[in-house]
């Protein structure tokens, strides 16, 4: 922005704050109104939706699929949207900083005199299409599934590691088959060829990224489970 | 939307330490000069209780004027009440105080459930049973504080968007506009560290699964981790240290930022809406009356009538 256009805004505010309206009780009035229906949705979403407890966190249970706060979800589904491991930092801390980065320094590169939304194409096309985008993968994390459940044809002996991935929430990050969700996590539909017992065991145990540890599980559940995995070929 | 129009606010209603009461007996007439009424009959003595009346009357403007002797609070508020905003302030406008509303509700909610909360991983789950079920209103004030924390976030990014489109945070406003991005993240900072405080299934996999994300990240991501997890495994120091950074830390923070946000929109004036102008090119006003308008409230006429 020009010196001159400085001025020119200055003078401009000046006029229009002089054809304004004084703080109190104009605005006051129209932000007490705002901050009731503030506390009214607040106490009504309280009692219909309630802050019902979950099961008592339990390190070594696995009944849980791990879900973040809805508004974190577009941020998870970064996860999903980028799946090589190699490009994985660049999902989770690289794109949401620059992103912040981008978003702090605003004032600083977009310096142009014009105001108008309708008269800075850049400006606003890049700010609907990041509403889009933040919409639209919030509404994906919405409707992504946390399954606990595997519709799928094992043979006997593994039925028991079936129903342990299933529970400990493996689909909430990993594809078995037409089951769970398309990562961020590693498809496992064919799992066994690629991995060893032994690595697919490590990385239960030690949870590789951003994958959570299960070694609290009960050994002969782990051995239930990688027997399983490990019959996926 | 109809124009909000509001008639002229009676002095009587001007809060009180803008204004101080004449005292009784003093002003209206000239040094020197009698009252009508005091030539006829003289007055009457004022009785002790009635002077203590007099002086109760007093005593809320002399309070003031002695803290404003001090502080010089008054100006301050005079000055931030009553200034103007710009033309074309519309319902957009209250998005700021919204947000700064919804905070005081976390605010206010936080602390009663602070008094109930043990921030231990053994007793923590039980505690927000106890709140839940048996506290009088904690189920209601742990409901008001977990889906504040979601309208908080819509309307920090509503806020944040009516300023993109309308390019409020140009010149010279471009300061608030960075202040205001630090407290979306301190806010989102809230949410995180807030969720695991509950203890439950889904707080615990959740967070193991965010301080895992925090991790991968390139140099500090390690030292981000193990700063957060307090230890080789997410447990009861992680709690503590959510809990503190929750309670203490970034509270502390965004109330200082709010401070210096709000000081800041009091300084520079709320923006008006992009297409507003200060002159409608159309509709041709005298620069006479234009003026008349600005300086006196459109008394202008009629004060030159009487002089003459």
């Amino acid at each position: 922005m020009k010196p001159q256009d400085k001025q020119a805004y200055l003078e401009e505010y000046e006029l229009l704050k002089k054809k304004g309206k004084p703080f109190f009780p104009y605005a006051v009035l129209k932000d007490s109104a705002m901050a009731l229906i503030v506390v009214v949705v607040i106490i009504a979403m309280s009692v219909i939706l309630g802050a019902e407890q979950g099961p008592k966190a339990d390190p070594t249970s696995t009944t849980y699929v791990p879900r973040p706060e809805w508004y974190f979800f577009f941020l998870f589904e970064v996860l999903r949207v980028i799946k090589p491991p190699e490009l994985v930092p660049i999902a989770t801390i690289g794109i949401p900083t620059i992103c912040m980065v981008l978003l702090l320094l605003l004032p600083f590169y977009d310096r142009g005199a014009e105001r108008r939304p309708e008269r800075r194409p850049i400006a606003t096309t890049a700010g609907i299409f990041t509403i889009i985008a933040m919409g639209y993968l919030t509404f994906l994390g919405a409707t992504s599934g946390s399954p606990t459940e595997i519709d799928m044809e094992v043979a006997p002996q593994y039925e028991a590691g079936k129903e342990v991935v299933a529970g400990a929430g493996c689909l909430a990050c990993h594809k078995i088959g037409e089951n769970g969700n398309h990562g961020p996590g590693p498809d496992l539909t064919h799992i066994a060829s690629r991995v060893p017992r032994a690595a697919i065991i490590r990385s239960v145990e030690i949870g590789p990224g951003i994958m959570p540890s299960f070694r609290d599980l009960p050994q002969k559940k782990l051995d239930e489970l990688s027997d399983f995995l490990s019959s996926l070929d | 939307m109809p124009k909000l129009r509001l008639p002229k606010i009676p002095d009587s209603v001007v809060p009180a330490p803008l204004r101080k009461p004449a005292k009784p007996g003093r002003g209206g007439l000239p040094k020197g000069q009698a009252p009508a009424d005091l030539k006829t009959a003289p007055p009457e003595r004022q009785t002790d209780v009635q002077r203590l009346g007099d002086k109760a009357k007093d005593a809320p403007a002399d309070v003031l004027a002695w803290v404003d002797q001090r502080t010089g609070a008054t100006g301050f508020l005079t000055g931030m009440l009553y200034r103007k905003v710009p033309k074309g302030t519309n319902w957009f406008y209250t998005l700021g105080s919204a947000t700064l509303f919804a905070f005081i509700v976390q605010a206010v909610t936080g602390v009663f459930l602070a008094m109930f909360y043990t921030p231990s991983a053994t007793q923590a789950y039980a505690s927000i049973s106890h709140i839940n079920n048996e506290v009088p209103l904690g189920a209601l004030v742990h409901g008001m504080h977990k889906w504040g924390s979601s309208v908080m976030v819509i309307l920090i990014f509503l806020h944040m968007g009516r300023t993109f489109f309308f390019g409020a945070y140009k010149y010279p406003r471009e300061l608030n506009w960075v202040i205001g991005v630090v407290l979306l993240i301190l806010t989102m900072t809230m949410a995180f560290t807030g969720y695991l405080l509950p203890f439950d299934q889904r707080s615990f996999w959740a967070s193991i699964v965010g301080i895992n994300i925090n991790g991968t990240g390139p140099i500090v991501g390690p030292y981000l981790s193990d700063f957060l997890r307090a230890g080789p495994e997410l447990g009861a120091t992680t709690l503590s240290r959510f809990y503190a950074i929750h309670m203490l830390l970034v509270p502390g923070a965004i109330i200082a930022l709010i401070g210096a946000h709000m000081y800041l929109v009091v300084k520079l004036g709320t923006t008006a809406p992009p297409w507003v102008r200060a002159e409608k090119p159309k509709v041709a006003t005298p620069v006479a009356e234009l003026d008349a308008g600005v300086e006196g409230n459109g008394a202008g006429p009629s004060n030159g009538a009487s002089a003459t």
